[in-house]
């Protein structure tokens, strides 16, 4: 009996634990939010003025190169992958890498036919 | 068997709710990723018209948009460092400005498609296919992707209604977040396609 006492009390410490761990994720202060915005705002404009000037097809590769930097800052502070555990990364990392595959093969058939 | 001590099992695992949540964003980002593939096959296939049907779109108008959503999108992710800390007030007036500004969004794209309408340019409309078959796909790829977007939006405006209810209630508080943590997950999602929208269809002329 004790025994098995002991074994409960060990499982409601347990339990007890992991609550706590669940409420003690990282938390981002409102400074650095604003900062991540700002960096956002400007890489929006800047990409406004650069589609602006007449680059021929370098215009699409530069709009996207800004977009993919956007979007990894929002991924990174915004998603909290930065502070979450690196699984979520690595599936993202995953996931981006069939949807590459999925373009590069289709455009291997658009360009090669 | 007379022992009767009670575990009171709490059934919650914020990581599992998070994972399943990313799981859902992932098959959202192939959903939109195929759509953009068609539109770079169609882009390739059509380069001229692409470009001067682009032109028919108001980047100012796209610009304030995009400006709107990544300030959208701050607000929800100060709401998440208020509940974490504590300050309910902070977090419920956090989360209306983004409640507040996807309502704005959402106005701005009535009156840009409305205006897009009246001239004419809309799926199936004469005016369109006298212009021929590049601008009819960039108009067509146009609605369907602004308008997967803006139904994502809708129901994410309706999850964050319901979530200003339940910080008010107390239900999402200090401890207990998960919740609002993926609602926040889905609007940037929302935000990170609007990041790849703006510039394919307002920027590359």
């Amino acid at each position: 009996m004790a025994n098995l006492e002991k074994k409960i009390e060990g499982k409601v410490e347990e339990t007890e634990d992991r609550l706590e761990a669940q409420g003690s994720h990282h938390i981002v202060p409102y400074k650095s939010l604003i900062l991540v915005l700002l960096s956002l705002i400007v890489l929006t404009i800047l990409s406004v003025a650069v589609t602006s000037v007449e680059l021929g097809p370098l215009t699409v590769t530069i709009a996207l190169l800004l977009a993919s930097s956007k979007a990894l800052i929002v991924l990174i502070y915004f998603m909290h992958l930065k502070f979450d555990n690196i699984m979520y990364t690595l599936l993202l990392i995953f996931t981006l890498f069939a949807i590459i595959s999925i373009i590069i093969i289709t455009f291997l058939d658009y360009l090669f036919r | 068997m007379e022992h009767s001590t009670v575990i009171s099992h709490v059934h919650r695992d914020d990581e599992a709710d998070k994972l399943g949540m990313w799981l859902f964003i992932f098959s959202e980002l192939l959903l939109f990723g195929v759509l953009f593939l068609t539109y770079s096959v169609y882009r390739y296939l059509n380069p001229v018209a692409f470009g001067l049907a682009a032109e028919e779109l108001d980047v100012v108008i796209g610009t304030i948009n995009t400006v709107i959503l990544l300030l959208s999108s701050l607000t929800i992710a100060m709401s998440i460092t208020a509940v974490q800390t504590g300050r309910t007030q902070h977090a419920i007036i956090f989360l209306g400005a983004t409640l507040f500004l996807s309502l704005v969004f959402m106005v701005n794209k009535y009156f840009e498609w409305s205006g897009k309408i009246s001239h004419g340019l809309y799926p199936g409309s004469e005016h369109l296919q006298g212009l021929g078959q590049g601008d009819t796909l960039f108009f067509g790829l146009y609605y369907m992707l602004t308008g997967v977007h803006a139904l994502h939006m809708i129901i994410g405006m309706a999850i964050i209604g319901f979530v200003i209810y339940e910080v008010k209630r107390g239900k999402i508080n200090k401890g207990d977040y998960a919740y609002l943590e993926n609602t926040g997950l889905y609007w940037h999602l929302v935000d990170l396609i609007w990041i790849f929208l703006f510039p394919l269809f307002y920027l590359v002329t």
